[in-house]
């Protein structure tokens, strides 16, 4: 029997296993929105297509599985790109559809066009324009493939409208062969080798472990090579959660607001086991002066990000958990007191931590510091966590003690604010009987405030937990340090009254002013089963430390 | 340093957009860059001319080769290889400097392709250097134009590259 293009793609995605689509209609995709009544896809219906991607990308990154968004040609296709980026850095497996015009007008400037291939290029893993619809179904299976193996990525597919007002037969590739794809999975042998004889000799190693170790889902593996050689662990701020935040070995997070025993321990480490990390400055600081005693052996499934920033001396190319699987079953075999051999470093590091531990005083005024961690001693890890991008970002990286992969969202290559709270919406869709908190500032929230709606329509008990300093907090913090407390434009002189906005979209707001109110404000919002915004007026000029001035070596950090 | 890559990419609409927007975008150089389909049409094959480190030269074909369109890149920098790029050259002439400009063609085993009573157009094959000689001995005696074809490369011995 012929089926049209779009109960084709809607086939496609009901096999792939597809069971939410965040998306927004228009001309160009209204055969898909018709052909999806009564099929057994759930559609969300966001107020922006922006936060239709990152809904999408929120979804990916808690459940592990590929995102997918609908959205129509033209402006609807535009809105994506700020998504599409955000997916992009941070290597997350979602596939985005877009309507466009009919295949005979493409080129010619119609209504409603923009040449989303074109446009999104640079910040797609791949892309299709399907121009027959005996393509489509094939199209849609490598899109899935491309965009969760190897490293995830995006994967754009644009679909003229008459392809899927088109019909023909439908069959659905079971099996796919792209000849000039071949992600490399098995780490090579030698390489592993080599890696074991550099860790006999370390006295003072570390393991540099970043987002790749989460979507490998090596957690596990990661954390039993760490213990079983008692090497501590520090994160980057996409690794956080691949190793128990609150384990005796982590460091925490490093980099330009990482903590004084990661960035020390890094800057005197003798070997330097990054996993799944691609050493961005804002991590490294001043290269030259990163990691400056250590031999680095890189384990990473993207050759490209095997010595682009730095040298590696043993690169393993290959996914994170086959590699380390390999290297544990490898060492099991070698008779070595770890413990004793890195006694003496890890007593180095203990020490390092009790000189600048993470700090803060609470006074009178709320401190962002403070509510975030008390956020976690409420919760105890068991929640899913976003966050905006800014101050409240770097404080969540600091005194949330992330403990398992997959439950803390944050947009960490492109810095996307805005991101957090549709990411919530959607890791609430994958995991509608978990608590899922967006951290946010008050400027970030501001940027896709109207999925407000999305989360009344859909009965979603998002909690969103405002810092409000009333400024643009991390840009005036550069301004305060950098640029003589000059605050131009970062100063928010107008905000809504989060209160009464929670309330509009019928959603709960609560609002603490005072310190002893913070506990109560998230105990209750916490036992609302509704939409709730915690407001907590914070104070205005707190500065996030440590800071390392971005192009300073990692060892020279400003201190509280 | 200069390195030629010889790349092999499925023969699709974009995929020399691809190549272009990930050289521009991450700041690499293309000196030249000549590209057509090789004996199996749904294949081409692009010589590019780089400059770059051997870091940089290893990102650029680390990353070229990450593209989903592209097949294989090879960089011939390390292996022995024949290099030729094509130039037509046209020239003004005069009654004084035909002679010669024929003469300076007929050095470079150059063709005569178009003639008229104020020009020549000379085709040349060759490697770079023989090309850029061509080009110093007939300025003087005038050249209008000149279009190249950036340089095609192929190794040398009986194996190529191959998928
Ligand atoms: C879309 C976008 N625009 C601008 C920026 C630059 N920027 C980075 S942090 C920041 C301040 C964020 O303010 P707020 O959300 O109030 O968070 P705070 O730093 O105060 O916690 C800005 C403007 C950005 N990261 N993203």
């Amino acid at each position: 029997m012929k089926k049209t293009g779009g109960q084709i793609l809607l086939e496609s995605l009901r096999l792939e296993g597809v069971d939410t689509i965040f998306g927004f209609p228009g001309g160009a995709v209204i055969d898909i929105y018709d052909a999806l009544v009564g099929i057994p896809i759930r559609h969300i219906l966001v107020r922006h297509e922006q936060a239709a991607v990152h809904a999408a990308d929120g979804y990916a990154r808690s459940s592990g599985k590929v995102g997918v968004c609908l959205v129509t040609s033209g402006p609807g296709a535009t809105n994506t790109v700020t998504g599409i980026a955000t997916a992009y850095m941070d290597s997350i497996p979602v596939v985005v559809f877009t309507g466009q015009v009919p295949t005979e007008l493409i080129g010619n400037d119609a209504f409603q066009e923009a040449d989303i291939i074109g446009i999104t290029r640079p910040c797609t893993k791949h892309s299709y324009l399907v121009k027959d619809v005996k393509e489509l179904a094939k199209t849609v299976k490598e899109a899935f493939y491309i965009a969760g193996t190897g490293r995830p990525g995006p994967v754009l597919v644009d679909l003229p409208k008459d392809v899927l007002a088109d019909s023909t037969d439908f069959k659905y590739p079971e099996n796919i062969e792209i000849k000039t794809y071949h992600p490399t999975y098995r780490g090579h042998r030698g390489q592993i080798k080599k890696a074991i004889k550099e860790i006999l000799k370390a006295k003072q190693p570390i393991i540099y472990a970043g987002g790749g170790v989460i979507s490998s889902d090596a957690s596990h593996e990661l954390t039993a090579f760490a213990r079983a050689l008692s090497i501590p662990v520090t994160t980057t701020l996409m690794g956080l959660g691949c190793f128990p935040g609150v384990d005796e070995l982590s460091l925490g997070m490093l980099g330009m607001h990482g903590t004084y025993r990661a960035n020390m321990a890094v800057t005197n480490c003798d070997t330097l086991i990054a996993v799944g990390a691609r050493f961005d400055d804002r991590v490294t600081g001043k290269i030259d002066e990163f990691a400056p005693h250590a031999k680095t052996i890189h384990i990473d499934i993207d050759p490209t990000s095997i010595s682009k920033n730095i040298r590696v001396d043993i690169p393993i190319v290959g996914d994170a958990r086959d590699v380390l699987k390999k290297l544990n079953n490898l060492i099991k075999d070698e008779k070595v007191d770890w413990r004793g051999l890195h006694g003496e470093w890890l007593d180095q590091i203990a020490e390092w931590k009790s000189t600048y531990p993470l700090a803060y005083k609470q006074e009178d005024i709320i401190k962002p510091q403070y509510v975030v961690e008390k956020i976690y001693e409420i919760t105890k890890g068991d929640v899913i966590i976003s966050t905006e991008v800014g101050q409240n970002q770097m404080w969540t990286a600091q005194y949330y003690q992330f403990t398992q992969p997959r439950t803390f969202l944050t947009s960490g290559g492109l810095g996307t604010m805005g991101y957090g709270f549709p990411a919530a919406i959607g890791a609430q869709i994958a995991f509608p009987n978990k608590t899922v908190i967006d951290i946010a500032g008050d400027g970030s929230i501001q940027m896709n405030i109207q999925e407000l709606a999305t989360v009344a329509q859909y009965n979603l008990p998002v909690k969103i937990a405002i810092l409000n300093n009333n400024f643009l907090g991390m840009v005036r913090q550069w301004q305060e340090l950098f640029y003589k407390k000059v605050y131009s434009s970062t100063m928010l002189q107008m905000s809504p009254d989060f209160i009464k906005l929670a309330e509009a979209y019928g959603a709960v707001g609560l609002r603490a002013t005072k310190p002893e109110e913070v506990i109560p404000t998230i105990e209750k919002a916490l036992s609302i089963p509704r939409a709730v915004i915690m407001e907590f007026v914070v104070e205005q000029e707190e500065d996030v430390y440590p800071m390392v001035p971005a192009g300073a070596p990692l060892s020279e950090m400003l201190l509280v | 340093m200069r390195h030629t890559l010889s790349a092999l990419l499925v023969n699709q609409p974009g995929v020399l957009a691809k190549v272009t927007t990930l050289f521009s975008g991450r700041g690499f150089n293309i000196e030249s860059l000549s590209v057509a389909e090789t004996l199996d049409p749904s294949i081409s094959r692009m010589t590019i001319v780089t400059r770059g480190n051997s870091q940089v030269i290893e990102q650029v074909t680390k990353q070229l080769n990450k593209l989903v369109d592209v097949i294989k890149v090879v960089d011939l920098f390390d292996t022995d290889y024949v290099d030729r790029e094509m130039i037509l050259i046209k020239v003004t002439t005069e009654a004084s400097s035909r002679a010669e400009i024929l003469r300076i063609a007929d050095i470079f085993r150059g063709k005569i392709v178009d003639v008229t009573p104020k020009s020549y157009t000379i085709e040349v094959t060759g490697d770079e250097g023989k090309i850029r000689a061509i080009i110093t001995l007939l300025k003087p005696l005038g050249i209008k134009e000149v279009v190249r074809t950036g340089r095609v490369a192929i190794s040398r011995g009986g194996k190529g590259i191959c998928l």
